[in-house]
C-alpha cells in the first residue's frame, strides 16, 4: 500500500478504537495473571464462549448485545468463582501450579474451542443490529459504530474495575493479594475469597469482551489463539498487574496492528502481537511501566 | 503391534544400576520387533493400519521430546506445533531447492528446530517459567504467520509434495515411512532415557523441584534448560520432517494444528512425566484411542476427548498412568 | 594477618524503589565465625541472596577467595565453595533425602561415579544425623530434620564458606545445641561460617564477631559483647 498521511491517521484512529476493545479482553488477564498469579491461558476461550452465547441469545431469544452482556456476564462471574474454587482445590492448595496447572488451562482452552466446534460448527457466526452498521465521520476519518461501541464499553469496564479495586474493601484485598498474603491474614482479610471474587470478575470481563467481539466481526472457534497472544502481549507490555498499563499497552497494540494491516495487509496482523510480546519479554520483561 | 510396549514387564521400573542396561535392551528389543513386524507383514496389512501406526509413532516422538523439557525440567512448551512445522517446512523447502534423501532432510530439520529452540530458550529461559511457556505459544503463531505469507512454500493455500520413488526393499512408500518412524521413535526414547539417567536428568529434576535451591547446589540451570530445549526442539523438528511425504499435501493449518500441541502435552501428562516410558504409554493409549474414535465417531469428538482426558488427569491423577501403576503396586505389597 | 575469604563492599539492592539494602559492607576471614543479626525484614535474607547470587545487587562488589564474583552466577559460586541454607527449607521434593544430598556432590563438587557419590552422601547424612532417613521423601521429614537436610545439602558442596540462614528457628534448646556443635565441628575443619540467627543465645555462644543490619544498613560490627551494648543495637532489638 502506498504511503499517505490520510491512511496513517485513519489507521491510528482505527487502532485506538480497536485498542479500547483489546483492553476489554486483556483486563481479565491482567487481573488473573498479574494480580492473582494464575496463568489463565484459557481466558480467550471464555471470551469465545461469550461471543457464541451472544449469538445463541440473539438467535433463540432475540437478545440484543447489551441484553446478552447483562444476562451472561453475571453467569460468567458465578462460573468464574466456581472455576477458581476447583483450581484452588486441585492445584494451588497442593502447590502443583506449575506444569499441571498450565496444562489444565491449556486443556480447558482446547475443550471450549472444540466444544464450540461441536455445537456450532466451524462456520463464521455473526449478529446483526441495524444501528451498528452506521458510521460516524469527521473529515476523512470515519469510525463505524460496531467499533465504537466496543471501544466505549471497554473503557467503561476498565474505569469501573479500577474504581472497584481502589475503593472497596474486597477490591483493595485483591490488589493486596499480589503483594503480601501474610499481611492480609493479619488484617483479617481472606485471600482465597478475594481471589475467588477477582477470578469471577475476570471471567465476567471475558464474557463481555466476547459479546463485543461478535459486534465487531463474525466469529469462528479458532479465533481464540490470536487472542491469547494479544491478551498476554498487552498484559506483559503493560507491566502485568497495572490497569493504566493495560490501557496504554492495548492502545499501542491496536495502533501497531492497524498500521500493519493498512500497509502490509491483514495476514501479518497476528504476528504483531506475538512479535511485540517476544520483544517485550526479551528486552523489557517488566513492561513499559516497569522500573 | 505397538501394544507390545505396554505389556512388557521389564519396562516397569528401571532400577538405578542393574536396570540400566535392561531398559536399554528393552527399548532395542521392542524396536527390533516392531521393525521386523513392519517388514514381514508388509504386504499383508492394509494401508490404513500403516497410517494409524505412523500417527501413533509420530506422537511417541513428540510426547517424548516434549517430556525432556516439560516433564524432566518442568518448563511447559505450548509450541510443539511450531517446532513440528519447522520440520515439515524444512523438508518442503529442501525438496523444492536441493532434493536429497529424507534422512538428510531430517537432520537439517533437527538442526533448524534445535537452533530455534535454543534461541527461544536463550531469550526467555532467564525469566519465570510461565514466560517461557507464553513465548513458545507466541513463537508458533509468529512462525505460522511467516509461513502463511511465504508463497514459495505455498502460503496459506498449502503445497503438494510428491513422494520420491522407493527402492525394491519396501513394499510401499508408506511402509518405508513407518519403518523410518519406528527408528525415530526408538532414537527419541533412547535419547530421553539417556537424559533421564545422566547428570542432565538429575540436574533437570532438581530444577523442576526448586530452581533456586538447584542453583545453590551448583546446578547450572540455564545451561541445562538450554540443552533440554534444544534437544526437545530438534526431536520435534525431526518428527515433522517426514510428515509432508506422509500426507503429500501440507498447509499451515495442518502443520501448526493446535491438536499437535495439545497431544504433545496430554500424552506425557496422561502417561506420567517422571520417566521415559510415561510419554510412550500416554502416546500409545491416547494415540490408539484417537485412531479408533476418529473412525467410529468424528475427529472433532476425539480431540474433545483428548482435552477432557488431559484435564481429568492433571486434576485427579497428576502422576499419570505411571503414578497409578506404582501406587497400585505399592498398595499390593 | 589472616586472609579474607569473603568481602562484600557497598552492597545495595532496591525493589521497586524501596531500598532493601543500602551500601552494606561485610568481611569474613578464613576460619572465622560471624553472626549476622537484625530484626525481621531488615534485609538479612536479601543480603544473603546477593552474596550467593540468587539476586543481583544494584551496586557494590563481592570478592570471594580472591576473585570478584559480583557477576558470577549462583551455581558457579556454589562450585567455588560458597554454600548456603535456606531460611524456609527448600528440599527437592521429588527426590529422596539421599538424592537431595547427591545433587551438590555431583554438581558443586564434581563427582561423577555413582559409588563415590553414594558413599559421600551417606557420610554427610550421618554427620547431620539423617543417616536413618536416607531413603525417605523430604515430605516425611519434621521441621528439624528438614533444617538438617538443608545443612547437609550445603555441606555436600564442600564449602569454604557456609552461610547458615536461620537453621535453628523453631528448634528446642537441645536441638540448638546439637546444631551448634555441628557448626563448631565444621568450623574446626576450616570452614568459615556466617550465621544468620534470631536466637541470641546461639549467636552469643557461637560468633567471634557480630554484624547488625537494621532497615537495610549495617549499624554495628564488632565483638559480641561490645556490639550488644551499643545503644542503637539495643534500641533496634528491644524497641523504643
Amino acid at each position: 500500500m502506498e504511503f499517505s498521511w490520510d491512511l496513517v491517521i485513519n489507521a491510528i484512529v482505527t487502532g485506538v478504537v480497536l485498542g479500547g476493545f483489546y483492553a476489554s479482553v486483556a483486563i481479565g488477564v491482567t487481573i488473573a495473571f498479574g494480580m492473582l498469579d494464575i496463568v489463565n491461558i484459557a481466558h480467550p476461550a471464555f471470551m469465545i464462549a461469550g461471543a457464541y452465547l451472544a449469538f445463541w441469545g440473539s438467535e433463540k431469544f432475540g437478545f440484543n448485545p447489551f441484553v446478552s452482556m447483562a444476562v451472561f456476564a453475571p453467569c460468567g462471574y458465578l462460573f468464574g468463582r466456581a472455576f477458581y474454587r476447583a483450581y484452588h482445590f486441585f492445584f494451588e492448595r497442593r502447590g502443583d501450579e506449575s506444569i499441571q496447572g498450565l496444562a489444565f488451562f491449556f486443556g480447558i482452552l482446547f475443550i471450549v474451542e472444540i466444544g464450540v466446534v461441536l455445537i456450532f460448527g466451524v462456520d463464521y457466526r455473526s449478529i446483526s443490529e441495524p444501528y451498528l452498521e452506521s458510521t460516524i465521520g469527521i473529515g476523512f476519518v470515519s469510525v463505524p459504530w460496531r467499533m465504537l461501541v466496543p471501544f466505549l464499553v471497554g473503557l467503561t469496564m476498565l474505569g469501573s474495575i479500577n474504581l472497584y479495586l481502589s475503593r472497596t474493601f474486597t477490591g483493595r484485598t485483591i490488589l493486596a493479594v499480589s503483594q503480601d498474603v501474610e499481611a492480609l491474614r493479619l488484617i483479617g482479610a481472606n485471600p482465597i475469597h478475594a481471589k475467588e471474587v477477582a477470578f469471577g470478575i475476570a471471567v465476567a470481563t471475558a464474557i463481555i469482551a466476547g459479546v463485543l467481539l461478535i459486534i465487531i466481526q463474525p466469529v469462528e472457534p479458532s479465533i481464540t489463539r490470536e487472542y491469547i497472544g494479544r491478551a498476554f502481549a498487552i498484559c506483559v507490555l503493560g507491566g502485568i498487574a497495572s490497569i493504566p498499563g493495560t490501557l496504554v499497552a492495548s492502545l499501542i497494540l491496536g495502533v501497531a496492528e492497524a498500521l500493519t494491516t493498512t500497509f502490509y495487509g491483514p495476514s501479518w496482523s497476528p504476528a504483531v502481537s506475538f512479535g511485540l510480546l517476544l520483544l517485550t519479554l526479551i528486552f523489557r520483561p517488566a513492561g513499559i511501566f516497569g522500573r | 503391534m505397538s501394544r507390545q510396549a505396554l505389556s512388557t514387564p521389564e519396562l516397569r521400573k528401571p532400577a538405578p544400576i542393574s536396570g540400566r542396561s535392561r531398559s536399554g535392551l528393552a527399548i532395542m528389543l521392542i524396536g527390533a520387533a516392531l521393525l521386523a513386524a513392519t517388514m514381514l507383514l508388509g504386504s499383508h496389512i492394509g494401508e490404513y493400519y500403516y497410517l494409524a501406526t505412523y500417527t501413533i509413532l509420530q506422537f511417541v516422538v513428540l510426547g517424548t521430546a516434549w517430556n525432556i523439557l516439560g516433564g524432566y525440567g518442568g518448563y511447559v512448551n505450548f509450541g510443539t506445533a511450531g517446532f513440528f512445522a519447522i520440520g515439515c517446512y524444512t523438508t518442503i523447502v529442501l525438496n523444492k531447492m536441493f532434493p536429497m534423501p529424507l534422512f538428510f532432510e531430517m537432520l537439517i530439520a533437527a538442526a533448524t528446530a534445535g537452533v530455534v529452540g535454543f534461541g527461544t530458550g536463550y531469550l526467555t529461559l532467564r525469566l519465570r517459567g510461565v514466560f517461557f511457556s507464553i513465548a513458545t505459544l507466541a513463537l508458533a503463531i509468529v512462525l505460522q504467520t511467516l509461513i502463511v505469507n511465504w508463497s514459495f512454500v505455498g502460503g496459506a493455500r498449502g503445497v503438494y509434495v510428491i513422494r520420491p520413488a522407493i527402492s525394491g526393499f519396501f513394499v510401499s512408500y508408506v511402509q518405508f515411512l513407518v519403518v523410518l518412524m519406528v527408528g525415530l521413535a526408538i532414537f527419541a526414547v533412547a535419547v530421553a532415557w539417556a537424559v533421564e539417567k545422566s547428570w542432565i536428568g538429575i540436574g533437570l529434576a532438581a530444577i523442576r523441584d526448586d530452581e533456586a535451591a538447584a542453583e545453590t547446589s551448583g546446578v547450572p540451570s540455564l545451561r541445562l534448560k538450554l540443552i533440554a530445549t534444544t534437544m526437545s526442539g530438534a526431536l520435534m523438528g525431526m518428527a515433522g520432517a517426514p510428515f509432508p511425504y506422509y500426507v503429500t499435501y501440507v498447509d499451515p493449518a495442518t502443520a501448526f494444528s493446535l491438536a499437535i500441541a495439545v497431544n504433545a502435552i496430554a500424552m506425557p501428562l496422561v502417561g506420567g512425566t517422571a520417566t521415559w516410558w510415561g510419554p510412550v504409554v500416554g502416546a500409545i493409549l491416547l494415540g490408539s484411542a484417537q485412531q479408533i474414535l476418529t473412525v467410529t465417531i468424528s475427529s472433532a469428538a476425539n480431540l474433545f476427548i483428548v482435552g477432557v482426558l488431559l484435564v481429568v488427569f492433571v486434576t485427579v491423577a497428576p502422576r499419570g498412568v505411571v503414578g497409578i501403576v506404582r501406587g497400585w503396586k505399592r498398595g499390593r505389597k | 594477618m589472616i586472609a579474607k575469604i569473603l568481602e562484600a563492599t557497598g552492597v545495595t539492592k532496591r525493589f521497586d524503589g524501596f531500598a532493601a539494602l543500602t551500601s552494606v559492607d561485610l568481611t569474613l576471614l578464613k576460619g572465622e565465625r560471624v553472626g549476622l543479626i537484625g530484626p525481621n525484614g531488615s534485609g538479612k535474607s536479601t543480603f544473603v541472596n546477593c552474596l550467593t547470587g540468587i539476586l543481583a545487587p544494584d551496586d557494590g562488589s563481592i570478592i570471594f577467595d580472591g576473585n570478584d564474583i559480583t557477576k558470577t552466577p549462583a551455581w558457579l559460586r556454589a562450585r567455588r565453595g560458597l554454600a548456603r541454607t535456606y531460611q524456609i527449607p527448600r528440599p527437592f521434593r521429588g527426590m529422596t533425602v539421599q538424592e537431595n544430598i547427591e545433587v551438590p556432590l555431583r554438581f558443586a563438587v564434581g563427582h561423577t561415579s555413582a559409588g563415590t557419590i553414594s558413599e559421600a552422601a551417606q557420610v554427610i547424612l550421618d554427620q547431620v544425623g539423617l543417616g536413618e532417613k536416607a531413603d525417605l521423601s523430604p515430605k516425611g521429614l519434621t521441621q528439624v530434620e528438614l533444617r538438617k537436610l538443608e545443612l547437609g545439602r550445603a555441606l555436600a558442596a564442600q564449602p569454604k564458606v557456609l552461610i547458615a540462614d536461620e537453621v535453628m528457628a523453631g528448634l528446642s534448646e537441645s536441638e540448638v545445641d546439637e546444631i551448634l556443635a555441628l557448626l563448631n565441628r565444621l568450623n574446626a575443619e576450616g570452614i568459615s561460617i556466617l550465621l544468620i540467627e534470631h536466637i541470641m543465645r546461639a549467636v552469643m555462644l557461637f560468633a567471634q564477631r557480630i554484624v547488625v543490619i537494621v532497615a537495610g544498613s549495617k549499624i554495628a560490627d564488632g565483638l559480641p559483647d561490645e556490639v550488644m551494648q551499643q545503644e542503637d543495637v539495643e534500641r533496634a532489638y528491644l524497641g523504643e
